[in-house]
């Protein structure tokens, strides 16, 4: 029976040799990353920068130059206006309005007078200042937490230097997440967080599949060089990090062409996440462990004492 | 790893049988689901408000605003205790948190003291919330004649937390009054309500009404002078103020001022009924005060027969009728040129009673049902291809075992629903995307031992040989591998909020199915199968 193969039964890819450029690339683009995070800087919503959120359906395609002049004059600041998926939806922004609370309020009452009741207003959402301080607060304590509580597993189940491996690829693929949406200015909210949050999740999760053969293999050949080592284990594990970022990826395109507007940031966020993710278990995760030391020192220590065996029933 | 044992056996099929039947009731209507017996499951999941179109407000009691009005009610009662006394002051009033006065004789500030103090009241102990009790005011000398009255701690903290619990009763009161099926309104944090009203056709009118402190207060309208005159220039009667109005003259345009006696003739918080309803075609609100309140608008209107008052709610003039006789009865009518939804909603406020703070709106998000039906749609249909893409591309990739594993996927999903449907978990739009994800990554833990049956079996091994060894060695790595993105699922759930509690929940359900769906399911069929079949090689 013929069956696909994203790869071949076995393959000798010498990943682990071209670590320098790599991680070269990587850091420079990370650089670039955060500096574009704060240079042009990050198109917040208004989650996090306050701010008022309304998207209106009309009947027909939507006349945006009239809806401009109907909300450019009330007085609000800066406006925005942007076709939403479909020709009949509009998505209008309004930045935070001096004042408190009450003041937002105000202004999404204003804009409802001026754009009438014929509209379909299918979403208000507007936060006040007080609240987006802490979702931005909130949102970073979740990402910095969990990125710490992963370090402290692996480090338990492995040893530090795979903990800090698989933590600095975690770092670089938010990194690079983070950067994606400040080269598009694609929104950045509550959702975002989120996934950058699944991107944690899955990156780690395929790190920790290479190095968990890359553990056994340590084992199996004490006494060859770690980068072949590591190369094997990356060729070996190659075919199921295929498979499964094939697969992840085939559901999430089917969510961003036919999930709607509203997740399609969201989406992206995630499908640009598994690629980085996948690039950084092969590129940076393992070879960092060349980086940071793991010599033989540990090989031999863990191999006295624990023995081969120890590999197959370590859970 | 290929021997279960038979409890395992039933323990997995009842599972999945149990997936399977929690999630039935969510392919019929909700009628229909809300009319199955009682001992099938009936619980839908429970869909989030971005799905089913709601309101959520994050509302913040204004709770200092109870503890400024302490202090004004105490300078208006150190007055009359220091004159009842003949005791001479000046500058009786309020600065920052404390009330000053300064007492003119010395010999008298001992008797100032005593009088002042009286005015304490005991503070309610709240053993939960660790308030002691006692007085709930500090009065000492500061200058020379000088007195400070302060609140205790004990006293602003006890005034704060039932000024808040007062005002979930309130607005819970009146949300209900507006009839919407199934809000949830939760006290978050310390002074913060969060208020979610699922399906509502009008979130305007729901802001409205939660808006507004609805205090109401019946006074009369001083008529020695006149608002032009004031506005002018003249100077306002002590003990009266000018007064905005939200009357509406026949024409629709804005109406007058009031000056308005500072005096409260009768409070609305001895209303006990009220109604909207027609009088002379005109929509107007009914009103009934309960005997005391009966009594003093009886009073205070056979007084001033042929003169106006004013009704004022949160300081502002809704009405400003004259009295023509006596009301006696303890009941009134509101009238002005009000429309049909105002006054619907005066007598609602009026009946669920006045709020004891304002209620500032933090966070509001509103999505219309359309928007929410159209993103169900969206999802199913994101879904149904997922699965679809996902199934034929296992199926291609490793035959037999594909199939397995996409069996065991449809498995996967209906335990996630059944699950969300038992736990009435709430399934958010990013929830959707956190099961279309699962779906991806959930072959990733059959993947993991596929790939590695295929690497046992290019070593030599028989098929039960390679099964046995693949399992064995994948398992450990799916445990990691899964334990690490649970870590992730757990902490969105204990720090996000709204949107991504809900995708957290998905995730964090759909990782622990997925796991057991690869781990247990995928491998049982798998062994039932090769042991009918005792294949000479693995189709893999």
């Amino acid at each position: 029976m013929f069956h696909i193969k994203l790869v071949p039964e076995k393959t000798n890819v010498p990943f682990v040799n071209w670590r320098k450029p790599a991680m070269a690339a990587s850091a420079v683009l990370v650089v670039i990353s955060l500096v574009m995070a704060f240079m042009p800087g990050l198109n917040f919503g208004i989650d996090f920068r306050g701010g008022i959120l309304i998207e209106v359906q009309t009947e027909g395609p939507a006349d945006l130059s009239d809806l401009r002049t109907k909300t450019g004059g009330l007085g609000l600041g800066e406006v925005s206006l942007q076709e939403f998926g479909a020709a009949d939806t509009v998505l209008i922004r309004i930045e935070k309005q001096p004042g408190d609370a009450t003041a937002q309020q105000k202004a999404v009452t204003k804009v409802r007078a001026a754009l009438g009741e014929s509209l379909d207003y299918r979403r208000t959402e507007f936060v006040g200042p007080k609240v987006s301080g802490e979702l931005i607060e909130a949102g970073a304590i979740a990402i910095a937490l969990a990125v710490v509580l992963m370090l402290i597993y692996i480090w338990f189940r492995f040893e530090w230097h795979f903990g800090v491996g698989a933590v600095v690829a975690l770092i670089h693929d938010v990194a690079l997440s983070v950067g994606m949406f400040a080269v598009t200015q694609m929104e950045f909210n509550l959702s975002t967080v989120a996934a950058l949050l699944t991107i944690v999740g899955y990156s780690i999760n395929d790190t920790v599949v290479v190095y968990d053969r890359v553990r056994e293999n340590l084992r199996k050949y004490k006494t060859m060089d770690l980068a072949d080592v590591l190369n094997l284990a990356i060729n070996d594990t190659l075919s199921r990090t295929s498979m499964t970022s094939v697969t992840t990826l085939l559901a999430l395109v089917a969510l961003f062409i036919f999930g709607g507007a509203v997740i399609q940031g969201f989406v992206f966020a995630m499908i640009w996440g598994v690629i980085v993710g996948t690039y950084s278990s092969i590129f940076i995760a393992a070879p960092l462990l060349i980086v940071l030391g793991l010599g033989n020192r540990h090989r031999s220590d863990r191999g006295s004492g624990e023995g081969r065996d120890a590999a197959q029933t370590s859970s | 790893m290929l021997y279960f044992a038979p409890w395992k056996i039933v323990l997995v099929a009842v599972l999945c049988v149990l997936g399977v039947v929690f999630t039935l009731p969510n392919f019929v209507s909700e009628q229909t689901a809300e009319g199955l017996p009682d001992w099938l499951p009936h619980k839908q999941v429970n869909l989030g408000l971005d799905l089913q179109g709601g309101s959520h407000l994050l509302l913040e009691v204004e709770a200092e605003v109870v503890v400024q009005e302490r202090l004004a009610a105490l300078v208006d009662s150190v007055r009359p205790a220091l004159r009842g006394k003949r005791i001479g002051y000046r500058n009786l009033g309020q600065q920052n948190d404390a009330v000053t006065v300064t007492i003119r004789k010395p010999e008298q500030l001992e008797l100032a003291l005593t009088e002042i103090r009286k005015l304490a009241v005991p503070v309610q102990g709240n053993a939960i919330a660790g308030i002691t009790g006692g007085q709930d005011i500090v009065v000492e000398v500061v200058n020379d004649n000088q007195i400070s009255i302060t609140l205790t701690e004990e006293a602003i903290r006890e005034r704060r937390r039932s000024a808040i619990e007062q005002s979930i009763e309130i607005v819970r009161r009146r949300i209900d009054e507006l009839g919407t099926r199934e809000p949830t309104i939760q006290r978050q944090g310390d002074e913060r309500i969060l208020v979610q009203v699922p399906g509502l056709q009008d979130p305007e009118r729901l802001k409205n009404i939660l808006g507004k402190t609805a205090k109401m207060v019946f006074r009369l309208v001083d008529v020695t002078t006149s608002p032009a005159e004031i506005l002018g220039g003249a100077r306002t009667p002590p003990g009266s103020e000018l007064l905005e109005s939200d009357e509406r003259t026949a024409d629709g345009g804005p109406a007058d001022m009031y000056v308005v006696r500072k005096r409260i003739m009768v409070s609305g918080d001895t209303l006990v009924d009220s109604a909207a309803t027609f009088q002379d075609n005109m929509p107007v609100v009914s009103f009934r005060f309960d005997s005391v309140g009966a009594k003093r608008f009886g009073d205070a209107t056979a007084k001033n027969v042929g003169r106006p008052f004013a009704i004022v709610l949160d300081r502002r003039v809704i009405s400003a009728p004259v009295i023509r006789e006596p009301i006696l009865g303890g009941t009134g009518i509101i009238s002005g040129n009000f429309t049909v939804q105002e006054v619907q909603d005066l007598a609602l406020l009026l009946r669920a009673g006045a709020l004891p703070a304002p209620l500032k709106i933090l966070e509001e998000r509103t999505v219309g049902p359309a928007l929410g039906a159209d993103s169900i749609a969206a999802g199913k249909v994101a879904c149904v291809i997922a699965f679809i893409a996902v199934m034929v591309f296992m199926v291609l990739s490793y035959g037999i075992f594909g199939l397995a594993a996409d069996l065991a996927l449809l498995i996967n999903l209906f335990l996630i629903m059944g699950a969300l449907s038992v736990l009435q978990a709430t399934l958010t739009l990013p929830g959707i995307a956190g099961i279309v994800l699962t779906i991806g990554m959930a072959v990733d833990a059959n993947v993991l031992v596929f790939e590695r049956i295929r690497e046992e079996i290019r070593t030599g091994k028989t098929p039960f040989a390679a099964m046995e060894a693949g399992y064995q060695r994948a398992v450990g790595t799916i445990f990691d591998a899964n334990i690490t993105t649970l870590i992730a699922a757990v902490i969105l759930f204990a720090m996000g909020s709204g949107p991504i509690k809900g995708f957290s929940i998905t995730l964090g359900i759909g990782i622990v199915t997925s796991v057991f769906t690869a781990v247990m399911v995928t491998r049982m069929m798998l062994v039932f199968w090769l042991r009918r079949t005792r294949p000479v090689a693995l189709p893999i």
